[in-house]
């Protein structure tokens, strides 16, 4: 199986989400450029966080018209799981692979912490090793993560559950719904605000987020075997 | 050559943190009368083209591209002869 983690100019997750992939899964993985048009050769792609394009407009703005997202939209198309962390998320937004919009988080603090989140949907390629109500501890890091959609979408997220991630306890950026992450329609489209690369160890604060991998995992061999 | 002066701001249902933010330091600092504060962007844009018309409609296609996003901001724009 073989894993794509996209690098555009200004990404800093790149490195921690290569190494998640290969710590926790042994699988091959490889950076692929913003430039790049073709990514059939790889089952699942991983967006990492960071500041594309120094957020300049908005973030994710810019990033959104590189060649590599029309070729991720392709991957998506095609039922091939996607994931988008963080920048990533903000990336999958702009691109309207998901619905909804980022704001500046509700105290204009740049909040870096662990978070509790508790996990709403577990029929996702990225998170069927979870329970649903399970709560997990992933870290944010991020300036703007305060998720906004309007009611209507807000509330077709609900009907079709698609809501993937709450914060549990407290809202660290005032987010609608406490919203941490979400899917699309489909399904294999996942973005979330926390970092699951950044929690694959205990010795790094917590091995929650090894689950988000190891689901993944196991959703690619049923597809390839089932 | 045109150009074209847009406005971008958080549509009024959005809450905007900035202009909160900046709202109570300008009630903080004596400002009371301050009502309401948001804050959006401004951008002047040049652009070669001698039809007003179809510069217009370049810059609405920009605003709905890339300039603006439409799920949370709301934007206008001028558009003048320049040289």
């Amino acid at each position: 199986m073989k894993f794509a983690v996209v690098v555009f100019p200004g990404s800093n997750c790149d490195i921690d989400a290569y190494k998640a992939i290969e710590d926790v899964l042994r699988q091959p993985v490889e950076y692929v450029w913003q430039d790049e048009t073709d990514l059939e050769r790889f089952d699942a792609v991983f967006i990492p966080g960071g500041f594309s394009y120094g957020d300049y407009l908005r973030t994710g703005a810019i990033a959104r018209f590189t060649p590599v997202m029309e070729a991720v939209r392709h991957h998506a198309e095609a039922g091939k799981p996607v994931i988008g962390v963080c920048n990533g998320f903000q990336i999958l937004l702009e691109a309207g692979l998901l619905p909804g919009a980022m704001r500046h988080n509700n105290l204009l603090q740049f909040r870096c912490e662990m978070v509790s989140l508790s996990v709403e949907a577990n029929d996702t390629p990225f998170t069927r090793d979870y329970q649903v109500g399970q709560t997990i501890r992933i870290p944010i890091a991020h300036g703007e993560g305060n998720y906004f959609a309007d009611d209507a979408t807000i509330a077709r997220l609900k009907v079709n559950r698609q809501i993937v991630f709450r914060y549990a306890g407290y809202n660290p950026n005032g987010s609608v719904e406490n919203i941490a992450g979400i899917c699309n329609e489909r399904r294999n489209v996942v973005g979330m605000m926390p970092h699951p690369e950044r929690a694959v160890h205990d010795w790094l604060g917590s091995s929650d987020g090894r689950g988000m991998f190891t689901s993944l995992m196991s959703e690619l061999e049923v597809s390839m075997h089932g | 050559m045109y150009m074209a002066k847009v406005r971008v701001m958080l549509k009024a249902s959005v809450l905007d943190p900035q202009g909160s933010a900046v709202f109570k330091a300008l009630h903080s600092i004596g400002y009371e009368d301050v009502a309401d504060v948001r804050i959006g962007k401004y951008m002047e844009i040049q652009l070669d083209g001698t039809d007003e018309q179809a510069v217009r409609d370049r810059i609405e296609s920009m605003c709905q591209q890339l300039l603006a996003n439409t799920v949370i901001e709301s934007y206008t724009y001028e558009v003048e002869a320049s040289r």
